[in-house]
């Protein structure tokens, strides 16, 4: 870290621009990176599997994906990388920066969308734009895992009903022979367009530079 | 406004006529009476002798006799309350004026009416509000009320913002009115220099208090965004609790001559002892009334009386130890409501909700109806330029203080509060009961008390009639954030659920923490003990789940709603009753009146639910996965729908005249089948017919049995409503099934291999649902979903569906 002093400080005006943290912010976040990957320049999966207040996260395993996940990048490709660096970090995590204020309508639902977009693709797993009741059913058993007596039917019974739900809400009237193929990014903005995702899906990156001390331990 | 003023007159006179005629009465039993209480203090030993004297005479001599002296505190409350509570009824008469004008405002104009009544005939109004009768009866119920139905989560969401306006908030408004309605004391022109600055502090502390009854159902109407409503509902939760340890703070020291320096600095240490003994004492009040409720599983009837005489000697001990109580049955009311829903049983449940908000709506009400009858009687002390000034800093502090509190706490919150929040903030802190009572219960020890009367009733009319009114258009006019809070739906509860898990795991991968992060952390304790203490049966539960359950709950509520109703109202479905019932007693005899054929109809349906409950009861597990459930729920998932899009009443009874017209035209096509279509063993010949349904209902039922709720009868009325109207429905199967002829074979064997092999059959299909949905089409299987976009009778369901999908893909 210490030899290319010159190159962090560029980058991170550029991530300022592009994820919209402040300066600080990008650098209490790239310690935790550093601090994360033990000091390396990537990111990877194990990394993030040894996190310790991670290990309770019912749905850890499509939390630790979405940062792997080449469609938060910005990219349109899709696909799934092996390992990160910083700036990607930073990008996932930029998805929760919570808006400013004085924000226009128009600024404010792009940014609902975008946070939208990456619920969407933590449930849609292999990329086809499409939730389907298997994807669908995946999340909703992991969601529910914390709660041993539930138990998977259940979770099953509950992802039918929520999915027959979006059918009817967003289908409407089916013919006899359709068939409900899964829940489109569209139909899924429209189930959640009256949830204030866009005032919820945030975190307040303020205090991070203490707890990243803390928290390393 | 004119016409609706005729429409409700004749009850405002009513209500004047019988509040004057009794008070009149009561003045003049009044009088009578006077003599004999103070008879035994005159004349000591001569009062026993008189007392006993007359009685053998009267009993002996009277046909008729009226003691009202006996009864006269009670029956002048009652008569107090029935004429509130006809004031309540007479403004929703007429609906549109309570959408302008807030229920306080018309209640306090009632009670200036009859206030007017009243001083024109020389009467003293009732000397029911004293202190005691305030703090003991009057003040618990609204502040039980508001602590029950405050909504838990938004409330911890918002904790810090909460408490910093109601704590900061309330004491910048206080000391704040205060010391400059001191400064304006100097003034010799005002004539007011003798009133002190620990006066004038008590008086600052009784006036700002805010009251969120009227600013919340403008907030509810217009849907106003929930950190708004919450910061607002909190606001006045948590302030009410400060309010009333600062007046019996200010009240202490106004009582004093000199102030010493040290004796202010024990005060504010005596501040936060008596804030939070009082959420000390609430939240072991609120463990031990839900670990009470855990054994009442036996004794349902006194259920609901555990949590009110928790709250209230909660509130009790808590006055008793004179720390705050409103903190202390705040607190209690918060912590037990969520295990004691879970432990009681759905009826008293209900029972309790409804007693809470009625006590707390007849309290509020009184005090309002009080403070218009006190403000037209009680003499009051004008003084222009305090007065004035008093409602001048009132809302410059409140404005002001607002200002700087949010510019303060903004920075740490996520999601800050602009300017338009900020005005709302500001202009929804009307002044209501609390302020008033505390006024009014002033010792009269205070120099200027009928000063301070007159200030705050000024204050409070002020901002009722004046901000109260504006309120509603202003905020429309600025056009604030709002939000949909009355929409529930499974798939938002799964989302907002993932949502949150990720932020909190995204928290924890950056090192941060946030209420996201305490919340996880206080449900895995609150799931590995409390709940194992405080609950019956403890069975963790997901919100998805809890929400799941609650939708299928109410789905089948609004159905059993429904269909006593209909009986009554539709001739159509008796009608439709009669002619099935026709059709399957026919074996026995026919019934001819409607009467009989009702009759008949309950204690079937009550024979079903004893089915039922057998088949339900021993069978506590959660519902097996099964193919034909997910048919079962995409019917009744429509079934939910039409009945949540509003206009429920008309879809249902068009509904059921659809059913009608439809049966007609099956009959007459077969007239075959309809006979062992209700008999649940069946007789051989309709096999088919009847083996799909009896294989159905279970299947309904089990998904029924996951409900924790243990409602002893609801459920099974639900069951069984809910099953008359799958019965409808299968019996348009029925219809359409034979009538369409190829598949009548072909369903029969389908459904008469699944009677044999059923849950064989289901588990397995379920994994490959899809599969079978395309596999199985033009068999009965998948007839099911036809059943909304029924094509064969074109009345039935399709025209009612149509308008209510205007946004198709």
């Amino acid at each position: 870290m210490g030899a290319s002093q010159s190159g962090p400080v560029h980058l991170f005006q550029d991530l300022t621009h592009k994820t919209g943290f402040s300066i600080e912010q990008i650098k209490t976040l790239h310690t935790r990176f550093l601090y994360l990957t033990r000091d390396e320049d990537t990111l990877r999966r194990e990394h993030l599997a040894n996190v310790s207040d991670l290990a309770l996260n019912p749905i850890r395993r499509q939390i630790i994906e979405a940062f792997f996940d080449k469609r938060n990048m910005g990219e349109k490709e899709k696909g799934c990388l092996q390992e990160i660096g910083f700036e990607e970090f930073v990008t996932v995590l930029s998805f929760f920066r919570p808006p400013k204020p004085h924000t226009a309508d128009e600024e404010m639902k792009n940014i609902k969308k975008e946070k939208l977009r990456f619920l969407f693709n933590m449930y849609d797993t292999d990329n086809d734009g499409i939730i389907t009741l298997d994807e669908y059913r995946c999340v909703v058993e992991e969601l529910l895992s914390s709660y041993e007596i539930i138990g998977a039917e259940n979770a099953k019974a509950i992802t039918d009903a929520a999915m027959l739900e979006v059918a009817n809400v967003t289908v409407g009237q089916m013919a006899p022979d359709d068939f409900y193929e899964g829940i489109t990014f569209e139909q899924f903005e429209q189930i959640l367009k009256d949830v204030e995702i866009e005032t919820k899906m945030n975190i307040h990156f303020w205090n991070l530079d203490t707890m990243t001390v803390q928290c390393g331990k | 406004m004119v016409l609706n003023f005729n429409q409700r007159s004749p009850f405002t006179f009513l209500m004047c006529l019988i509040c004057t005629v009794s008070l009149g009465y009561g003045a003049n039993v009044n009088v009578i009476l006077e003599p004999t209480a103070t008879s035994p203090s005159k004349l000591p030993p001569l009062s026993p002798m008189e007392e006993t004297d007359p009685d053998p005479v009267e009993t002996t001599q009277a046909v008729f006799t009226l003691d009202y002296p006996r009864i006269q505190i009670p029956f002048e409350i009652t008569l107090w309350v029935l004429l509130a509570s006809f004031a309540k009824i007479g403004f929703h008469v007429y609906h549109k004026i309570t959408v302008w004008v807030p229920e306080s405002c018309l209640l306090i104009s009632i009670g200036l009416i009859v206030g007017g009544i009243m001083h024109s005939l020389h009467e003293k109004p009732p000397a029911v509000l004293t202190s005691n009768v305030f703090f003991l009866y009057m003040l618990p119920p609204i502040v039980l009320d508001s602590g029950y139905f405050m909504p838990t989560r938004p409330l911890f969401e918002n904790f810090g913002t909460v408490l910093w306006f109601a704590v900061v908030g309330t004491l910048w408004n206080s000391i704040g009115i205060g010391i400059s309605l001191f400064a304006i004391c100097q003034i010799e022109a005002f004539g007011v220099q003798d009133i002190t600055l620990q006066e004038n502090l008590l008086f600052a502390s009784i006036i700002s208090a805010v009251e969120p009854v009227a600013v919340l159902t403008v907030f509810e109407d217009i849907s106003i965004h929930e950190q708004l409503y919450i910061v607002v509902f909190g606001e006045c939760l948590f302030n009410d609790a400060v309010t009333v340890v600062l007046y019996n703070l200010f009240n202490h020291v106004a009582a004093l001559e000199v102030v010493e320096a040290g004796e202010v600095f024990l005060d504010i240490g005596r501040f936060f002892v008596v804030g939070l003994g009082g959420m000390i004492f609430g939240v072991l009040f609120g463990f031990v009334a839900a670990f009470t409720t855990r054994f009442t599983g036996k004794v349902r009837e006194i259920e609901p009386l555990i949590i009110f005489l928790y709250s209230y000697l909660a509130y009790l001990i808590a006055e008793l130890l004179a720390i705050s109580s409103i903190m202390a049955i705040v607190i209690c009311a918060l912590t037990m409501k969520y295990y004691v829903e879970e432990n009681v049983s759905q009826r008293s449940c209900t029972t309790i909700r409804h007693v809470i908000k009625m006590f707390g709506s007849v309290s509020e009400t009184l005090i309002f109806f009080f403070l218009g009858v006190v403000t037209i009687t009680t003499e009051h002390q004008w003084n222009w330029g305090y007065i004035l000034f008093t409602l001048l800093f009132a809302l410059l502090w409140r404005g002001l203080g607002i200002l700087v509190l949010t510019q303060i706490i903004n920075p740490f919150r996520t999601i800050p509060f602009n300017f338009k929040d900020q005005f709302c903030l500001a202009y929804g802190g009307l002044r209501g009961a609390v302020s008033f009572a505390l006024a009014f219960t002033l010792p009269d020890s205070i120099g200027c008390k009928k000063l301070f009367i007159t200030g705050t009733i000024v204050i409070i009319i002020f901002t009722v009639f004046i901000q109260g009114i504006t309120l509603r258009p202003l905020l429309k006019l600025i056009n604030v954030r709002k939000t949909n809070r009355n929409q529930e739906t499974i798939n938002s509860e799964i989302h907002k659920r993932l949502m949150e898990h990720t932020v909190a795991g995204i928290e924890d991968l950056c090192g941060q923490w946030s209420h996201y992060y305490w919340k996880d952390k206080f449900m895995k304790f609150n799931n590995r003990i409390i709940r194992k203490i405080l609950i019956r049966d403890n069975r963790p539960e997901s919100s998805i789940v809890a929400l799941y359950k609650k939708l299928e709950l109410q789905n089948a509520m609004e159905i059993l709603d429904q269909m006593p109703g209909d009986i009554s109202a539709a001739p159509s479905l008796i009608s439709l009753h009669k002619e099935r019932k026709n059709a399957s007693k026919s074996r026995k005899k026919l019934l001819s009146s409607d009467v009989t054929n009702m009759h008949e109809l309950l204690s079937k349906n009550m024979y079903k639910i004893r089915q039922r409950t057998v088949s339900y009861t021993n069978k506590h597990s959660l519902p097996n996965d099964i193919t034909a459930r997910e048919i079962l729920m995409r019917r009744h998932t429509s079934l939910r729908r039409s009945l949540r899009a509003g206009s429920f009443h008309g879809t249902n009874a068009s509904k059921m005249s659809h059913n009608y017209f439809s049966l007609p035209m099956g009959r007459s096509l077969n007239t075959g089948f309809p006979p062992g279509r209700l008999v649940h063993t069946g007789d051989g010949d309709t096999e088919s017919e009847i083996d799909y349904p009896s294989i159905r209902r279970p299947r309904r039922v089990s998904s029924k049995a996951a409900m924790p709720l243990r409602p002893l009868n609801t459920l099974k009325e639900v069951a069984s409503s809910v099953d008359t109207v799958d019965e409808q429905n299968e019996e348009q199967r029925g219809y359409r099934r034979s009538h369409l002829g190829s598949n009548v074979s072909r369903s029969g064997h389908l459904t008469s291999h699944l009677h044999h092999g059923s849950s064989r059959n289901y588990s397995e299909g379920d994994h490959d649902f899809e599969e079978q949905q395309s596999r199985l089409s033009p068999h009965a299987w998948v007839q099911e979903p036809q059943d909304n976009s029924d094509v064969q009778h074109p009345l039935m369901r399709r025209p009612h569906w149509l308008p209510q999908t205007p946004h198709d893909k």
